[in-house]
């Protein structure tokens, strides 16, 4: 695995080549064709945001990049390189973490277990007996550093408050040290004060500079204050592709209203 | 998604007026505690079913052929119920268990007389329960059958296949079984010795407990069973896990139905397994085990079975008619089951503390 020089440059470096690349990339569920040609790159550094209607195809070219689903067609690029993931693990080893919309916690697992779910810590070599005080010692100082308030890292995840469960899954992602991370509505049915605490946990790893995002948000006001750029995705097809700091959020509504108009046209 | 709103009132104060802290603090704490031990439950009414037991049929009920005759009943339904809690936790269940159980000694019985070595036997045998357990998920997970489909199939041909290969006639005696003189030592170990059977219930049980509740395989199980698409996302193979679990739940049916079938020195090809695998999940039931997944104690499983021994032995010993021993199984199973689904509930409420 190749690793990039870590550089602490934001806000992001437009440099070199991009952390993530999609050439092409469709999918078809059966009949049903979701993706029809996506083509995006994502900065090294940046934080790229995805909007569009339910149904567009966000969550499914998420999924594609994290490894749950395969496309038909079209390129993945990891730095550069053409990689193709056959598993949620093939992604990872890349350096790609999720955050899933349906939050993939387990209700019945203490939190320092949810958090270490896929990478735990074990002993006795092929054993693999959990080394469950080891887990929880990190869980808690890491939830502590980050700012993540649980009532105990053996509550259970079904015994947190949604936002709190949002956190832990986040944190879990965070935690892996990705290179490139993907959110799935990280922000979905969260109170203000939860959502500001993810905020700033995202704006904290992307002044870092070693990590690019993809968030995927309906809060426009979010994705202005968290994003460098801004792409729009309508009808399987990426339709507009626009920096921030260039761009209001009247003007986005406007643009997209006159994609969407163009499309109807064109149907 | 499910609850997650944070509507909900907070949990009760810790000092309510009027009561006492000391006796409501205490309350709390034993209520806790037999909300997070689900085995506490069942070893509570066991203990308590012993004692009564004691009691009214006195030292008929403790010696110790009586004791062996309950752990005898509790062996084949703890062996059973042991492998069923591990799907029971994944959402899925084994109704071929109690056939594969009974299945096990008559493949080696044949392969004995086709004149394999006794070890290969035994051994193939194993593989041969092992091959059924995979080939039960493998249908559940790539065909999408529902493994209550796919198991209640695997037993009617199970079945079926005793009989056709047995000629309807009983196997006696069988290898091992201590029918002339005094048995061996391997006989001994195999089953014929009194206590052995429940002895290697006991030990698949303790092992089975370490393994789902310690080791990343047992978190694994039940991350599948308590969230499939979440462990999926995770990064957790919740196919092979569940194809894992069904073999191991063949393979320790088959292993236990080896020493069963040694310790009663002969096979009938007319037992059913179905009457095993409900008692088994009676037993994981009475144990602790809700049905919905994500949640089960093997040790809960094994108590279940004891429980249940207890109850068969102890009511023929006072003089209640076998009759009623089905009407008391089945009022501890619903009573079971209420308390587990209450007590689900009382965790998903309680904001962890």
């Amino acid at each position: 695995m190749s690793v990039q020089p870590a550089e602490p440059l934001p806000p992001a470096p437009a440099s070199s080549q991009p952390a993530l690349e999609v050439r092409g990339v469709t999918k078809r569920f059966g009949a049903l064709v979701v993706l029809q040609g996506i083509d995006l790159a994502l900065r090294q550094g940046e934080v790229l945001g995805l909007v569009g209607d339910n149904g567009a195809g966000k969550s499914t070219l998420v999924k594609i990049l994290s490894g749950f689903h395969q496309q038909d067609a079209g390129d993945v690029l990891v730095a550069g390189k053409r990689v193709r993931f056959h598993s949620v693990a093939a992604a990872r080893a890349h350096g790609i973490e999720t955050v899933y919309q349906d939050l993939a916690l387990i209700p019945q697992l203490p939190v320092y277990q949810n958090l270490f779910l896929g990478h735990e810590v074990t002993r006795l070599g092929p054993l693999r007996i959990l080394d469950k005080s080891a887990m929880r010692q990190l869980s808690r100082r890491y939830l502590d550093e980050i700012k993540v308030h649980v009532p105990s890292v053996d509550a259970e995840a079904e015994q947190l408050s949604g936002g709190q469960r949002q956190a832990v899954a986040v944190a879990r992602a965070v935690r892996a040290a990705p290179k490139i991370l993907l959110l799935d509505e990280p922000l979905a049915a969260m109170g203000a004060r939860e959502s500001r605490l993810i905020i700033e946990l995202v704006k904290d790893l992307a002044s870092s500079g070693r990590v690019s995002i993809i968030v995927i948000d309906h809060n426009y006001a979010h994705l202005f204050e968290l994003c460098d750029r801004i792409n729009v995705m309508q009808g399987g097809r990426i339709t507009i592709d626009q920096p921030v700091h260039e761009t209001s959020l009247e003007q986005l509504t406007e643009l997209m209203v006159s994609s969407f108009r163009r499309q109807l046209g064109e149907a | 998604m499910q609850s997650g709103a944070p509507t909900r009132s907070a949990a009760p104060a810790d000092n309510p007026p009027g009561r006492r802290p000391g006796a409501w603090w205490l309350a709390r704490r034993v209520l806790r505690l037999f909300l997070y031990q689900r085995e506490l439950t069942p070893v509570v009414i066991t203990v308590g079913l012993f004692t009564y037991f004691t009691i009214k049929a006195g030292s008929t009920f403790t010696d110790s052929l009586s004791l062996s005759s309950a752990a005898g009943y509790a062996g084949p339904i703890g062996a059973i119920a042991v492998g069923e809690v591990l799907l029971l936790v994944l959402a899925e269940i084994d109704l071929s268990a109690g056939q594969v159980f009974l299945f096990a000694p008559w493949v080696e019985y044949w392969l004995h007389n086709l004149g394999l070595p006794l070890v290969v036997a035994i051994l193939l045998a194993l593989v041969v329960v092992c091959g059924v357990g995979a080939i039960n998920g493998l249908i559940t997970v790539r065909l999408n059958v529902p493994s209550f489909v796919t198991t209640l199939a695997m037993n009617f041909i199970l079945f079926g296949l005793v009989l056709i290969y047995s000629n309807q006639t009983q196997a006696t005696p069988i290898p091992l079984s201590a029918s002339n003189g005094s048995p061996s030592f391997a006989s001994q170990f195999m089953g014929s010795w009194l206590w052995a059977e429940i002895l290697w219930v006991l030990t698949i049980t303790i092992l089975g407990a370490i393994m789902l509740t310690q080791t990343r395989f047992g978190a694994r199980i039940v991350a599948t069973g308590g969230n499939l698409v979440g462990a999926a996302e995770a990064g957790v193979p919740v196919r092979r896990v569940k194809v894992w679990c069904f073999v191991l739940c063949s393979f320790l049916a088959g292993l236990v139905g080896i020493v069963d079938a040694v310790k009663y020195g002969s096979l009938d090809p007319g037992n059913f397994g179905v009457d095993y695998i409900l008692y088994a999940v009676g037993a994981c039931v009475i144990g602790g085990t809700a049905l919905t997944g994500g949640r089960g104690t093997v040790v809960g499983a094994f108590i279940g079975a004891i429980l249940i021994g207890i109850l068969e032995d102890g009511l023929t010993l006072i003089g209640v008619s076998t009759n009623d021993f089905y009407v008391w199984v089945g009022v501890v199973i619903i009573f079971a089951m209420a308390l587990n689904v209450q007590f689900d509930r009382l965790i998903a409420r309680s904001r962890g503390t």
